[in-house]
């Protein structure tokens, strides 16, 4: 009988963690930032179908990029985890960091005990009832769970598009701001992103008890055509 | 509470009453008759008119166990999602709680599916609900709603009344559940007409329960001293509406004036 090859574990970590990393980049990026009414969540995104943004609760969302059948399944695993707990508490009960602590026990579970890691990183994200209470966690393929202020960046060049952001975000911006800010640093300095590629979505802060509402087309290219005009281009 | 998992064989899908369920979360159906033993709350008396924007909904605040008034502002019109609404009458427990259900399962399944059911599904679903419900209506806990809604790929309302076994049947004019049900139907009957504005179909709403709770003692009447009125409702294409109450007071001052009226002056 052969005794089967020794691998070290960080060797095997290693190699899980660049499988998975491969796959996320494969992946179009999406950006998370807050502005001075809400949460805007903006994807590079081109199916119109299969999201990348959802609703999770009143005024929790979720993004994900990466392989879209699992972070959907986690998606839809977080709205049960989220319909059942304010069936059985109350609708107040349910908040953003039980749940991405929940995420990251799952994916890190998934990580070291199945056979391949997830290729995903995914987003909690929940508004407050002011801005001191607004929300980001970004939890990666090995179950990290990163608490973020302000704005995160999920996918592949992550550091380029994050570096671009902090350029041009700014605390309290309006939505206008926000979502030029976050069109910009997907798109980069060579390239330009046309409106039906990007999925944008938002969280109201002061809107109905359901607070997710998705931007439509129109009104994306409302905010994003006014700009391109005042830039000449 | 864990992230809920599950094989792909054995997937509840959008269905939050299977999940909860499956989470064992579902109540305990009694195998005995309760009504002998306990004394049940009771709500009662529930309408639904169709206009010509959509549909007005209106139940009495009234809810009893036995001859006594055990509560004399409980709510019986529910909003089930943007563009519906649900009614109920019977065992007030366990109809809250399916209409509680109910609105989870609308909104479960739109953010798991991402587009929301038709208006026929979810009256549908509702139908099921009221289904699975029969063996604790056989122990004495009937609950018996009226689903209304503004269909939006017809544009125009739709009522849709059920039984006890979950048989679900499309009205066309008007619907109505609950003890004071017959006085309340027979009032709308005589003052329905097709295409009948909003304004007209709340007085009509608000004289049918009027009717009723002079007729059945279950039902409550405006209480014009502590101020409690029937929740009202339209649903049209702007969406469920609930009317204030100053409103509402001030449309049962004129039906009493009209009824002083009507009798003469005499008292």
């Amino acid at each position: 009988m052969t005794a089967p090859f020794y691998v070290a574990p960080e060797q095997m970590m290693q190699d899980r963690a660049d499988y998975a990393r491969k796959g996320i980049a494969r992946g179009r990026a999406m950006v998370a930032c807050t502005f001075d009414e809400g949460i805007l969540l903006c994807a590079e995104n081109p199916s119109r179908m299969l999201r990348k943004i959802s609703e999770i609760y009143d005024r929790i969302a979720f993004g994900g990029v990466g392989k879209y059948n699992e972070f959907d399944q986690l998606r839809i695993a977080g709205v049960r985890h989220a319909d059942l707990k304010g069936f059985s508490f109350s609708r107040e009960d349910v908040d953003a960091r039980s749940l991405a602590n929940q995420y990251a026990q799952m994916l890190g579970q998934v990580f070291t005990h199945e056979m391949k890691p997830m290729e995903v990183e995914i987003l909690v994200a929940e508004i407050g009832h002011d801005s001191v209470g607004d929300q980001l966690f970004h939890i990666l393929y090995d179950g990290t769970l990163i608490d973020e202020t302000g704005w995160c960046v999920l996918g592949g060049e992550a550091e380029a598009i994050g570096a671009r952001m902090s350029e041009e975000w700014v605390e309290g911006c309006s939505f206008a701001q926000a979502l030029q800010a976050a069109v910009d640093a997907l798109a980069g300095p060579d390239r330009s992103l046309v409106v039906s590629e990007i999925e944008v979505a938002v969280l109201d802060r002061a809107g109905a008890r359901r607070a997710f509402r998705r931007v439509e087309d129109a009104d994306v290219t409302a905010v994003l055509g006014v700009n391109d005009a005042e830039n000449g281009t | 509470m864990t992230l809920p998992s599950f094989r792909i064989s054995d997937d509840p899908g959008p269905d939050f009453a299977a999940l909860v369920r499956r989470m064992g979360l579902s109540p305990v159906v009694p195998d005995s008759p309760v009504d002998a033993r306990l004394t049940i709350t009771h709500g009662t008396t529930c309408v639904a008119v169709r206009y010509q924007d959509g549909v007005v909904m209106a139940g009495d605040r009234r809810a009893t166990s036995g001859n006594f008034i055990s509560h004399r502002t409980i709510e019986k019109v529910f909003p089930a999602d943007r563009h519906s609404g649900v009614a109920i009458a019977g065992a007030a427990g366990p109809a809250i709680e399916m209409v509680r259900l109910f609105q989870l399962q609308l909104e479960h399944y739109e953010k798991v599916e991402g587009a929301p059911l038709s208006l026929e599904g979810k009256a549908n679903q509702l139908s099921q609900m009221v289904r699975n419900h029969l063996p604790a209506a056989m122990q004495g806990l009937a609950v018996v709603p009226i689903f209304a809604g503004f269909d939006t790929s017809r544009t125009a309302g739709r009522l849709f009344q059920y039984d006890v076994t979950g048989g679900r049947y499309e009205e066309f004019d008007h619907a109505s559940t609950g003890s004071g049900q017959m006085h309340a139907s027979a009032v709308i009957k005589m003052g329905w007409r097709d295409s009948l504005s909003e304004d007209a179909t709340i007085d009509l709403v608000l004289r049918a329960l009027y009717e009723a709770a002079d007729e059945d003692s279950a039902t409550g009447g405006p209480d014009l001293l502590r101020g409690i009125f029937p929740v009202v409702a339209t649903i049209s294409s702007s969406g469920f509406e609930r009317l204030a109450d100053d409103d509402l007071e001030a449309r049962y001052l004129s039906i009493l004036a009209q009824v002083a009226t009507e009798r003469g002056g005499s008292r």
